[in-house]
C-alpha cells in the first residue's frame, strides 16, 4: 500500500515534530524552482500566495475569466477556527473530535488533528488580509454555530464568507503577480499532466479564447480543483466546476480515495422543472435560527401559515432532541428525505420541507431588539418588525436570493428546502504531506480526499482550503522539492511534453469528428439523473449495478453520437464542456463501483442493507475502517488499494447526536 | 406565485471574435417558463440552436447563483437586465411577459474589449488590484485576530464595500465607461480597516493610476452604476476615494 | 507624485472642474450680490439705478476686484477647457455603444448633460460679455457716463441694461440660459463637494440641500433682472 507518511509519535506533536525536521529550501533556489497551480480558489490561491511569497516562481490556471470568481467564492455561512472567543469550551482537541465524528470516523486522525491545530492561524491571517468578519460592537469578532457542533466556532461575514476569504487569497495572490512571483493564465483549462521519469513535471493546459493547446513546465504541480458534484449534473457547484484536472490525474497513475463519498446539503432550494441548470443553497448557518417542520398530517394542502403550530412536526427537534437543527448535513438531508417519502413533503412537488424563522425572529431577536429599546410589553408586530432588521442583518443576502429566485418572500412565509449535492468528500488521495502517489503531483482543498471522512462538517470547506494553501502546503512543498534543486528546468520541447499534447489533441480531434446528433448537456443530464437516482442519497446494491451497465451504455452512446459545434481553434464552451462530461461519465462509474464496494453506510454514503432499526447509518467498521483507494487499469477497470485507518486517540462509535 | 410560459423574440449580439465586426442576431424561443432563470432560458435557446446545427452564443457564467460576478450581458438597455440588486444569472422570466422582444447586448467599453458574442475580457479588474488592492501581509505574520478591535460601524461599512463581486456592471452603465465604483469600492474597503492604514496612501494613487492607463473614463456622478450595481455598492464609496486620493496626493513626499 | 500627476489623472481632472466650479459658484453669489442693486429702482422709483451703478463703479476701479477678474477669468478657461476635454475623452472611452441606452433609469438626465449645458452656457456667457463686459472695460460702445450721488461720474450700466433687455429675444435667451444655469448647478453644486472627499451621509445631505436651494434661488434672481427691464418693473 502506498504510504500515508505520518509520523510515529503523539497526536498533537506530530505536525510540530513534521516542521521541525522536514527539509528546507533555501531562499536562494527557491528562485530557481517552479511549481503550477491549477485551480485558483481558496486552496490555490493561497497557495499560490504563500509560495510565491516565499520565493517559488509559481505558474497558476484557472479557466474562469478571472481567479476571483473559482467557486469557493460561493460558500456563505462560515469558517470553523478553534479560537474559544466565546468561551464555551472549544478547543483545538474538541474541533478534531467533532470533525473526526462527524466525518463519521473515516478520516485520519492526523490530517484532521492538524487541521485543528492551524485553524487559529487562519483566521489571523484573514484578518490582516482585511477580510471584515463580522464583528461586536465592541469590536471584536463575532461567532455563530454550525451543525454537528455544540460551540459557536464559526467565523462569518454575513452570508458571504466564502467571498470575502476568496477575495482576501485572490488580493494576496495579485499582489504576488505584481511583484513578477506568480504568472497568471486565466481562461486556460489543464488538460494533462506531464509525468518524466514517474515525476510530475508539467501539464498540458488549453487557452480557451484561442483553443491552442500549451505546454508548461515544473517542479511540482498542485491540483487545487474543487470537487466532482456536478456530476449529478444539478448540484450547488458553479455551471464549471469539472473533475477534469483530478481525472486527468487519475489516468496517469494518481489514486482516487473514497469517489462515492459525497455530501447532500439539506437546505437548498427545491427543483422547479426540467430546465433547472443548478440548485441553490441555503446556508446551513440559517438553521440557527430557522426550524425545519412539516405538517403532521399527510399530503395537507394548506398553506404554511395556515397551519397551526399544534399541527407541525418538527421532525429534526424531535428525533435528535440534543442538536436538534443542528444535527450534521447528511442526518438532518436523510431525514428530510424520509419525511417526504413518507407522504409529508410540501410545495407543489411535495419534495420539500419548510424552514421557518418565524420563531427565532420573534423571541430571540425582537425581543433582545425590544429590549434593548427599552419597550417592556412589545405586541407581535413590533418583534416581528424588530426581529427582521436582525435577520436581515445576518442573512438577508440569502433572503433576497431565495425570493429571487422563488418569487416568495421568506420574511413572511417559510422557505421550502429540499437536500441537493453539495460537496465531494472523496478526490485524489493524498499522503500526510498533500502529495498523491504520482511524485511531485499535490492536491489541495475539495480536490484531495483527506480531512472530512464520509461527511464534512459545515463550515470546515473553508477551513481545509484555506489550511492546505496557506499553511500546510509551504512546509511539505519544501520536504520534496529540497530534492530538486539540482533539476534544470525541463524544456517543454521533452518528448514527453510532445506526447501528452499529441494525447491531448486526439481526444479533442476525436469528439469534434463524432458530429452525432445528441447535445453535451443532454449526456450530462442523463448521467445526472442515474447518479441522483442510483448513488445519490439512498444506495443500494442492486441500483448501482444498474447504474453501472447504464454508465457504461451512457458512455458509448457519448463517443458515438455527440454533437460539438463550432471549430477546436476558437472559444468553444461546448467543446470545454464535452471534455469535462466525458470525464464525468467515467467518474461516475467508479463512484458507484465504489459505493456498491463499500457494503455499510457512514457519513454521506448511505446503502440502505445497512441501517439501524431507526433508520440511521450502520457502519462496518470491523470491515471497512479504510480508505479505497482506487488505481486505474483501463478501460471500466479499477483496482482498489485500503489504506486502514488507525484511530489512536478517539474510539468509533455510533454516532449519537440525539 | 403564479407561473406561465411565453414565446419571446431574441435580438442577440454575435461576433466571432476580438478581431472581427459583430452585427444582432434575432432568435425565436418557444414555452419559456416564468419559473427559468434568464440563463436557462438561454441554455433552452442554445441546445434548439446546436440541434439545428447552427453556432450557440457564448456568454460568461458560473456560479449562477449571483455571487461569482462572471455573468454579464446587457439586457433592454440595463446591465444584468431589469431587475434591482440582480446579477444576469438571478433573474427570472417571470420579469418578462409572453411576446416580449428582449435585446442583449456585451458590455460595451474601450477597457472591455468583447472576446466572442456576449463575453468580453474584464483582465483590467485584476490589473486593478495588482496596482494596490490589498494589504501586503505575508501568510504566517499576523497577530492574533482579536489583537485590534474594529468599530462595528466601520467593519459593516468595509464589508458592504468588499461584497464588490467585480462583474463590470458599473462600467456598463457609465456613460464615461468608468470603473470608479469598483475601484472605490476596494479603496474603500482597505481604507476603512486599520490593517489598510499603512498602505492606504499609495493604495490609492497606484489603483487609479493603472485605471486610467486601463482606458476607462473618469467619474461624473451620474450614478448610473449604483443604480445597476447588483451588489447595491454605494457612490458614497466614490466620494471616499476622491478624499483619498486628495490626501495622499497632497501629502505623497514621492516625485 | 507630481503635480503635474495630481492634476492630470482622471480623479485630479475631476478636482480641477470641482475646484473651479466653486470657485464660480462663489463668484455668482457676488455677481448676483452686486446686480440685485437694480432692484432697488423698484422699491425707491428715484434711485433710476444709482445703488447699481455705484456698485458697479466700485467694482470696476477697485484693484483687489480687478486683479480678482483676472483670476475669475482664468477660472472660466480652465473649466470650460477642461470641461469640454473630459468629455470628448470620456466619449471616447466606448467607441461601439449600444443599441438600446440605459436612459434615465438610474441617473438624472441633467447629470448626464454637463456637457451640453455647460456649452450652452458658454455660448451664453459670448453674448454675455459682448452685451456687458465689452463695452464696459473695452469699447465703451452704447455707454453714456452719469454722475452717481456720491459725486462721482461712471458709467450708466444701468441704462445699457435698460436698453439690452428691451429686445424680447435677449430676455428669453437669458432666462434660458438661467435655467441652463440651474440646471448645471443642481447637479454641480453637490458633485463637486463629492469630488472633494465628502463621503458622510450627513454632509452629502447638506450639500444636496443647499445646492438645490442655492440652484434655484442664484438663477432665479438672475432671470428676474432682464424680465423686470422689460416687464418696466424697474427702470420706468
Amino acid at each position: 500500500m502506498f504510504d500515508s507518511k505520518i509520523r510515529a509519535g503523539k497526536l498533537e506533536e506530530k505536525w510540530v515534530d513534521y516542521k521541525g525536521h522536514c527539509k528546507l529550501v533555501n531562499p536562494a533556489n527557491k528562485r530557481k524552482l517552479e511549481i503550477i497551480i491549477v485551480g485558483t480558489g481558496l486552496a490555490g490561491a493561497s497557495a499560490a500566495a504563500a509560495l510565491a511569497e516565499q520565493g517559488y516562481k509559481v505558474k497558476a490556471f484557472c479557466f474562469q475569466d478571472s481567479p476571483r470568481r473559482a467557486h469557493s467564492i460561493a460558500a456563505q455561512g462560515g469558517i470553523n477556527a478553534a479560537k474559544n472567543y466565546q468561551n464555551d469550551g472549544d478547543s483545538v482537541f474538541r474541533l478534531f473530535y467533532d470533525t473526526i465524528k462527524g466525518g463519521d470516523y473515516r478520516a485520519r486522525e492526523a490530517n484532521v488533528h492538524r487541521l485543528a491545530e492551524v485553524s487559529a492561524n487562519i483566521i489571523d491571517q484573514c484578518v490582516a488580509q482585511g477580510v471584515p468578519f463580522a464583528r461586536e460592537y465592541g469590536g471584536l469578532l463575532n461567532n455563530r454555530s454550525f451543525g454537528g457542533t455544540q460551540v459557536k466556532r464559526t467565523f462569518y461575514a454575513a452570508g458571504q464568507t466564502g467571498q470575502q476569504l476568496l477575495i482576501g487569497a485572490y488580493q494576496a495572490m495579485e499582489r504576488q503577480v505584481a511583484l513578477g512571483n506568480v504568472t497568471m493564465y486565466n481562461r486556460h483549462e489543464m488538460l494533462e499532466v506531464v509525468l518524466i521519469d514517474g515525476k510530475a513535471r508539467g501539464i498540458i493546459a488549453r487557452d480557451l479564447v484561442s483553443g491552442k493547446l500549451e505546454r508548461h513546465f515544473g517542479h511540482a504541480v498542485l491540483l487545487c480543483t474543487g470537487g466532482y458534484g456536478n456530476v449529478f449534473y444539478l448540484s450547488t457547484n458553479a455551471m464549471g466546476s469539472n473533475v477534469t484536472a483530478a481525472w486527468k490525474a487519475h489516468r496517469k497513475g494518481a489514486l482516487f480515495a473514497n469517489p462515492c463519498f459525497t455530501q447532500i446539503h439539506p437546505t437548498c432550494i427545491p427543483v422547479t422543472g426540467d430546465h433547472q441548470s443548478k440548485l441553490t443553497l441555503m446556508s446551513e448557518s440559517l438553521r440557527n435560527d430557522g426550524r425545519i417542520w412539516v405538517p403532521k398530517k399527510q399530503n395537507d394542502t394548506r398553506k404554511a401559515n395556515d397551519i397551526p403550530e399544534e399541527e407541525r412536526d418538527y421532525f429534526l427537534e424531535r428525533r435528535y432532541p440534543a442538536f436538534g437543527n443542528l444535527v450534521p448535513r447528511d442526518v438532518a438531508s436523510r431525514a428530510a428525505k424520509e419525511r417526504c417519502d413518507a407522504g409529508y413533503g410540501v410545495g407543489t412537488t411535495k419534495q420539500a420541507v419548510y424552514l421557518d424563522f418565524r420563531y427565532n425572529l420573534i423571541n430571540k431577536y425582537g425581543r433582545a431588539e425590544a429590549s434593548k429599546k427599552g419597550i417592556h410589553n412589545p405586541d407581535e408586530a413590533t418583534l416581528v418588525a424588530f426581529g427582521k432588521e436582525v435577520v436581515k442583518e445576518e442573512y438577508g443576502n440569502l433572503f433576497d436570493m431565495y425570493e429571487k429566485i422563488t418569487g416568495e418572500n421568506p420574511y413572511e412565509v417559510p422557505m421550502r428546502i429540499y437536500p441537493a449535492v453539495h460537496y465531494t468528500m472523496g478526490g485524489l488521495w493524498v499522503d500526510y504531506e498533500l502529495m498523491t502517489n504520482v511524485p511531485g503531483l499535490y492536491s489541495l482543498g475539495e480536490a484531495n480526499f483527506s480531512d472530512h471522512g464520509a461527511n464534512r462538517l459545515g463550515a470546515s470547506a473553508l477551513m481545509q482550503g484555506l489550511a492546505d494553501g496557506y499553511f500546510v502546503i509551504p512546509y511539505t512543498i519544501g520536504n520534496y522539492l529540497a530534492d530538486e534543486i539540482a533539476t534544470k528546468p525541463i524544456p517543454t520541447s521533452h518528448e514527453a511534453f510532445e506526447a501528452a499534447e499529441r494525447n491531448v489533441s486526439d481526444r479533442i480531434s476525436t469528439l469534434m469528428n463524432i458530429r452525432g446528433k445528441q447535445t453535451v448537456e443532454s449526456f450530462h443530464k442523463r448521467l445526472g439523473k442515474i447518479m441522483w437516482e442510483k448513488c445519490g442519497m439512498a444506495r443500494n446494491a442492486q441500483g448501482l449495478q444498474e447504474a453501472v451497465k447504464e454508465i457504461q451504455a451512457l458512455k458509448k452512446e457519448f463517443w458515438n453520437d455527440v454533437r460539438i459545434p463550432g471549430d477546436i481553434n476558437e472559444m468553444n464552451p461546448e467543446l470545454d464542456k464535452a471534455g469535462r462530461v466525458a470525464d464525468f461519465i467515467e467518474l461516475g462509474e467508479l463512484m458507484c463501483i465504489d459505493a456498491m464496494e463499500r457494503n455499510e453506510s457512514c457519513g454521506g454514503h448511505f446503502r440502505e442493507e445497512y441501517q439501524t432499526p431507526d433508520g440511521e447509518a450502520l457502519r462496518q467498521d470491523d470491515q471497512y475502517m479504510y480508505v479505497a483507494a482506487w488505481e486505474m487499469k483501463g478501460e471500466h477497470q479499477w483496482q482498489l488499494h485500503k489504506e486502514e485507518l488507525k484511530y489512536e486517540v478517539i474510539k468509533p462509535t455510533q454516532r449519537n447526536y440525539k | 406565485m403564479e407561473h406561465y410560459t411565453m414565446n419571446l423574440t431574441l435580438k442577440v449580439w454575435k461576433q466571432k471574435n476580438a478581431n472581427t465586426a459583430g452585427s444582432f442576431e434575432t432568435y425565436q424561443v418557444k414555452d419559456i417558463s416564468s419559473e427559468m432563470s434568464f440563463l436557462e432560458m438561454f441554455d433552452v435557446l442554445n441546445e434548439q440552436l446546436i440541434r439545428e446545427g447552427k453556432e450557440p452564443i457564448a456568454f460568461d457564467h458560473d456560479c449562477r447563483e449571483g455571487i461569482c460576478g462572471m455573468c454579464s450581458m446587457y439586457i433592454n438597455g440595463r446591465p444584468h437586465g431589469p431587475w434591482h440588486g440582480t446579477t444576469t444569472c438571478q433573474l427570472h422570466m417571470r420579469a418578462f411577459k409572453d411576446g416580449d422582444t428582449i435585446v442583449v447586448e456585451p458590455w460595451r467599453a474601450n477597457a472591455f474589449p468583447v472576446v466572442k458574442d456576449l463575453v468580453v475580457d474584464r483582465t483590467s479588474f485584476d490589473r486593478i488590484i495588482q496596482a494596490g488592492g490589498y494589504i501586503s501581509a505575508n501568510t504566517g505574520s499576523a497577530v492574533d485576530g482579536n489583537a485590534i478591535p474594529i468599530d462595528k460601524n466601520k467593519a459593516d461599512k468595509a464589508f458592504a464595500a468588499a461584497a464588490c463581486i467585480g462583474c463590470g456592471a458599473c462600467v456598463a452603465a457609465c456613460k464615461n465607461s468608468s470603473a470608479m465604483l469598483f475601484v472605490s469600492a476596494k479603496v474603500s474597503h482597505l481604507a476603512l480597516l486599520p490593517q489598510g492604514e499603512v498602505e492606504r496612501k499609495s493604495r490609492v494613487l497606484n489603483m487609479v493610476s493603472q485605471m486610467d492607463k486601463e482606458g476607462f473614463g473618469s467619474c461624473t456622478f451620474t450614478q448610473a452604476c449604483e443604480a445597476v450595481c447588483p451588489k447595491e455598492i454605494s457612490v458614497s464609496n466614490i466620494s471616499r476615494l476622491n478624499g483619498e486620493y486628495i490626501i495622499a496626493g497632497l501629502t505623497s513626499e514621492n516625485s | 507624485m507630481k503635480w503635474s500627476e495630481f492634476f492630470t489623472s482622471s480623479v485630479g481632472k475631476k478636482l480641477v472642474m470641482a475646484l473651479t466650479g466653486l470657485f464660480l459658484i462663489s463668484f455668482l453669489v457676488v455677481h448676483a450680490g452686486v446686480n440685485a442693486c437694480i432692484f432697488k429702482d423698484y422699491f425707491v422709483t428715484t434711485d433710476d439705478g444709482d445703488m447699481f451703478n455705484r456698485a458697479a463703479d466700485f467694482m470696476g476701479k477697485t484693484v483687489v476686484i480687478r486683479i480678482m477678474e483676472v483670476v475669475l477669468f482664468l477660472g472660466f478657461l480652465v473649466h470650460i477647457i477642461q470641461g469640454l476635454t473630459l468629455e470628448a475623452q470620456n466619449r471616447s472611452k466606448r467607441k461601439v455603444g449600444y443599441q438600446v441606452s440605459l436612459g434615465s433609469r438610474g441617473s438624472k438626465w441633467y447629470s448626464r448633460s454637463m456637457g451640453l449645458l455647460g456649452t450652452i452656457l458658454l455660448i451664453f456667457l459670448i453674448l454675455h460679455w459682448w452685451h456687458f463686459w465689452i463695452p464696459s472695460r473695452f469699447t465703451q460702445a452704447g455707454l453714456e457716463e452719469v454722475w452717481m450721488s456720491n459725486g462721482r461720474e461712471s458709467h450708466n450700466m444701468f441704462a445699457l441694461m435698460q436698453v439690452t433687455f428691451s429686445e424680447w429675444w435677449v430676455v428669453i435667451v437669458y432666462i434660458a440660459a438661467c435655467i441652463s444655469l440651474a440646471w448645471h448647478l443642481v447637479h454641480g453644486f453637490q458633485s463637486a463637494f463629492r469630488t472633494l472627499g465628502i463621503s458622510n451621509s450627513r454632509y452629502i445631505t447638506l450639500a444636496n440641500t443647499l445646492g438645490i436651494g442655492y440652484s434655484v434661488l442664484i438663477p432665479l434672481l438672475f432671470a428676474l433682472m432682464p424680465l423686470s427691464f422689460k416687464m418696466g418693473w424697474i427702470g420706468a
